[in-house]
């Protein structure tokens, strides 16, 4: 039966309710047996005839009370008074099916999210869980049974981010055996590892383990790579997601370019590269980010190519050997379909600009992090020598400066995690390539991961000099004759309990990670939630950290908030076996909460017809009524709450539900 | 055979609905012919007294117009319950309050400090009315005013509910009509608390104008807009038309003159607040996604209460003080 055929149905008249103490999450602040007592006693006329207490409802146990429950008495309600539905709506509700009773019989009202954990006074708490207990009973008399409906799953995943968060979960998919469309806006793939030298802590090259994977994923015969692409829509869901994808206008034919780097080479002209380079080095207006770029092709530069600006210079195109350069190419519009999502879409750095008083953009020997990755790199602007921005002087002291941005009431309170190792790294290449004097200004040590603390150990035998404090101020202004033309770094040295001015040549910020600054529309694009920092929000921080709460969408890497590369690469292999665990299910349930069309009562006035997430609603024209595509509806209620003539009702959520919830809270408080 | 009594009275209410009636032309002549006109002040003699004297449930039929606000209203309101078979609540502010209704944003004090003694009353002697009032003959009395204006219904129970300000004529016809030939047994009654004389739609539903998805990006009052175009619909014009939320049955009277549907006819079936819905379908189709941009645009609604709540405040779930309705 699916909602739409529904028999008549008679209201409930035998209700269980169910009160639990979540240990003493719950009972510690509400007297969850005078609760218990209540409903059986003063909820009796509405229907309840048996209402019990429980130290954990969600335990076997509490379940078997509930199943035990509505075969003695004959249930044909059952109200749970416990934690948040998002937790344990799903466990009450099968236990309430494993019973014989249909599932959505079932509501679970939270006295530990509502109640027990925001409130004091243990009497106002108690009286308070009555009233959304009274609510959550009222309403059951109005539930309706409802059915699932299935519909089959879309074996194939798209891959937003290919940095190597995005990477491992794309391959990890493909060699499941199904496609994976892997989106990177960038021209290649590899994400911020590609800019690094070394990884902490085995000080592995970052692009020895990185490319190979970057290859992998290039040719992979189920991995359809899109570089310089973005994804322009969303529609759809769990199961089938319809994407539009904009592959932007590389002006090289794909199909003719053997990436022989001849336009490269031609290419008249040279601008810094602000991107990869991080504004240390220059590219040229035709490039590739770097040698090793997953695809090999080339992409022109419009805004700064000669012929685009000027009409004039073609140099590219006149030498390409396969006549690949193609100045006319429009960017291409396409849609891909798809059942589930991995959104890896990774992190910003943070602007070190932003602390002015350690002169970063003003002071030339203030590098921030991602400059020093450069410069310390082998196939960087320096090949890897650690100098002054002159670009010839050794620096002989170097201080490094941890939290920059981070753990910083004026920025981000949030710790980066990364900066501490990141630092101690930095500290290791300076002393081993230059033999500089090498202090790292710190607040807090943080190296709480396999292997990190032992190389902290080896960075400190290394002799670089540790200094607990926050750094107030970067200066060139001298005031002793030793500080002249150096950079000073004032600071309060907590252990030695005075203020230091410590003169050096060089000054390196490693600055924290902050959300991509376009993180709230890719999170409104794809339909799930940022926190008050920008960060995805996952479905659940330590259980379920890379589904998000809408189903279908996963998330992986830096974009839920600051991590390692190990970190990184676990949650995109995790990501995918979440996905591989929806493919190989062939087909999901959608909850039968959705809105339906009375088309007696709707006049086709149109409010409804923009306003869908899911694009589940359709004018017909003819008729002069809308109608709702059951499958694509997922029950979100917006356009039930738009429809001026309520004309559209929403499954699970009607009008006399909802009031019979208030009065029931009414009727208490 | 004696003929089926017929009553009809008028509380706080403006008398458009009176004029209604009559402007159904020969159809009052059908009233005449079927019906023994026991009460209708506006149109004949009658004492409270003989209403008083008639016999329980002796009327058959009494139309009831005005809302609820004072204590005369309220008395016969009771009275007429008492005496009459079928009760309906005739034309918006019997219905859902109306503009009469509007006043229940201010205290009884302040509408009679504004009434008896602003700039624009002409009030030399500061007379201010009260309930009662004594004179050298004795006591005189006028009805006091109930703090707040009610619907009929939230003062006694009501059969049907005939919607509009006021009701279409070419609707009290049809409703005539039906009770004349439910009398002749010809046809039945509808069950009790239906909407009569009204359509089970909106205002859309019987309005020419072609509908498109709608994009608001700026509220107009309607002279600003001129001319309107007479093809397109209102609301996309950025005028904000009622009609979405507006119970049809009126023919779309309004907007197929080239005036947006300002709701008289009220809620459509099952919604339980008017305005609510009509808010939400508004800011539903507002297309901005910036807070200052959608504050702009709302600030193109200057007149909120009147512009969502005209007809339906007394009706709505927004209401005085608890205290006041309790009285």
């Amino acid at each position: 039966m699916s909602a739409e055929e529904k028999t008549p149905n008679k209201k409930p008249e035998k209700i269980g309710v169910y009160v639990c103490h979540c240990g003493s999450n719950i009972a510690g602040m509400v007297d969850v047996e005078n609760v218990a007592k209540w409903a059986g006693e003063e909820l009796a006329h509405k229907g309840v005839v048996i209402a019990r207490d429980y130290k954990f409802m969600c335990s076997s146990l509490g379940q078997e009370l509930i199943e035990k429950d509505i075969k003695e008495f004959g249930l044909d309600g059952v109200v749970v008074a416990a934690c948040s539905p998002h937790l344990h709506e799903k466990t009450f509700r099968t236990a309430t099916e494993k019973a014989g009773l249909n599932p959505y019989m079932c509501e679970l009202v939270s006295i530990r999210e509502q109640v027990s954990w925001v409130h004091t006074d243990k009497a106002a708490a108690t009286e308070k869980s009555k009233a959304i207990l009274s609510g959550g009973v009222h309403r059951v008399l109005f539930d309706e049974p409802l059915q699932e409906m299935k519909v089959p799953i879309n074996p194939n995943t798209l891959v937003v981010g290919g940095g190597i968060a995005g990477i491992q979960a794309a391959l990890e998919i493909a060699n499941a055996g199904f496609h994976v469309y892997l989106v990177e806006r960038e021209p290649s793939i590899g994400g911020h590892m590609a800019q690094f030298d070394k990884t902490f802590p085995t000080l592995d090259c970052s692009a020895c383990i990185l490319t190979p994977r970057m290859v992998e994923a290039g040719t992979h015969p189920n991995i359809t790579l899109l570089t310089w692409s973005e994804v322009e829509s969303v529609s759809g869901y769990v199961g089938n997601f319809n994407i539009t994808i904009r592959k932007k206008a590389r002006y090289v034919n794909e199909e003719l370019c053997t990436g022989c780097a001849v336009c490269i080479e031609k290419c008249p002209k040279k601008i810094i590269d602000d991107v990869y380079e991080a504004g240390l080095g220059y590219r040229k207006v035709v490039y590739t980010p770097f040698a090793q770029a997953v695809p090999k092709y080339p992409v022109i530069d419009r805004e700064n190519c000669t012929y685009f600006q000027k009409g004039t210079c073609k140099a590219c195109e006149k030498f390409c050997p396969t006549d690949a350069i193609d100045f006319e190419q429009q960017d291409e519009l396409f849609n891909v379909e798809v059942g589930n999502i991995i959104l890896a879409t990774g992190y910003d750095l943070f602007d070190a600009r932003k602390v002015t008083n350690y002169g970063y953009g003003r002071l030339a020997n203030v590098f921030n992090s991602l400059e020093f990755e450069r410069l310390s790199n082998a196939a960087g602007p320096t090949n890897g020598n650690i100098v002054l921005r002159d670009g010839k002087t050794t620096p002989k002291t170097v201080g490094i400066i941890h939290c920059v941005g981070s753990r910083d009431r004026n920025f981000n309170n949030y710790c980066s995690t990364i900066c501490c190792m990141q630092s101690l790294k930095f500290a290791h290449l300076v002393k081993e390539r230059t033999g500089a004097e090498v202090y790292e200004f710190y607040i807090d040590m943080r190296t709480a991961a396999k292997a990190y603390d032992e190389f902290y150990q080896r960075v400190l035998e290394e002799g670089t000099l540790m200094v607990r404090g926050k750094v107030a101020e970067v200066t060139d202004a001298a005031r002793q004759p030793h500080e002249e033309g150096k950079l000073i770094i004032q600071v309060e040295d907590t252990f030695a309990g005075k203020q230091r001015r410590i003169p050096v040549d060089m000054v390196i910020l490693s600055n924290g990670m902050e959300p991509r600054s376009d993180a709230k529309e890719t999170a409104k694009k794809f339909g799930i939630s940022c926190s008050a920092d920008s960060w995805f929000i996952e479905k659940h921080p330590k259980l379920d950290p890379v589904s998000t709460m809408t189903e279908g969408v996963m998330i992986a890497g830096c974009a839920s908030g600051p991590k390692d590369i190990p970190t990184s690469v676990a949650q995109g292999a995790a990501a995918a076996a979440r996905v591989l665990d929806k493919i190989l299910q062939k087909e999901v349930a959608l909850e039968p909460i959705r809105a339906t069309v009375d088309e007696e009562k709707c006049s086709g006035c149109r409010i409804c017809n923009n306003l869908c997430p899911f694009n589940a609603i359709s004018f017909v024209d003819d008729l002069a009524v809308t109608r709702i595509n059951p499958a694509l509806c997922q029950g979100c209620g917006t356009c039930v709450a738009a429809c001026p003539a309520g004309a559209i009702s929403g499954t699970g959520f009607s009008n006399e539900q909802i009031l019979a919830q208030i009065d029931g809270l009414l009727m208490v408080a | 055979m004696s003929k089926p009594k017929f009553a009809m009275y008028w509380a706080a209410s403006c008398g458009g609905c009176e004029i209604a009636v009559l402007n159904t032309h020969e159809t009052i002549l059908d009233v005449d012919a079927n019906f023994d006109v026991v009460f209708w002040p506006v149109a004949m003699d009658a004492k409270y007294q003989d209403v008083e004297a008639m016999e329980d449930k002796s009327i058959l039929l009494t139309l009831w117009n005005g809302g609820i606000r004072t204590e005369e209203n309220e008395h016969l309101a009771h009275l007429l319950r008492r005496k009459s078979q079928i009760l309906v609540a005739f034309g918006s502010c019997a219905t859902e309050g109306c503009i009469p209704g509007l006043a229940n944003l201010s205290s009884v004090d302040d509408i009679f400090a504004t009434a008896y003694h602003t700039v624009s009353t002409v009030n030399p002697d500061n007379i201010h009315p009260q309930p009662v009032f004594r004179v050298p003959e004795g006591e005189l009395t006028i009805p006091a005013m109930k703090p707040v204006l009610k619907t009929l219904a939230q003062v006694v129970d009501v059969d049907y509910y005939m919607p509009g300000c006021p009701p279409e004529s070419h609707q009290i016809a049809a409703v005539i009509n039906l009770v004349i030939q439910v009398l002749q047994g010809k046809a039945e009654l509808p069950p009790k608390g239906a909407v009569i004389g009204a359509g089970n739609s909106t205002v859309c539903d019987e309005c020419k104008r072609k509908r498109d998805v709608k994009h608001i990006t700026a509220f107009h009052r309607i002279q600003e807009v001129a001319p309107l175009d007479p093809e397109l619909c209102i609301l996309e014009q950025g005028v904000p038309c009622n009609g979405p939320a507006t119970r049809s049955g009126c023919n779309a009277r309004c907007p197929s003159v080239g005036a947006q549907c300002i709701g008289c006819y009220g809620p459509a079936e099952g919604v339980l607040d008017y305005g609510a819905r009509l808010i939400t379908s508004f800011a539903s189709v507002i297309d901005a996604t910036e807070p200052a941009e959608i504050e702009r645009i709302l600030d193109g609604i200057p007149d909120p209460t009147g512009q969502f709540y005209r007809f339906n405040l007394a009706d709505s779930l927004l209401r005085a003080s608890t205290k006041a309705w309790k009285k």
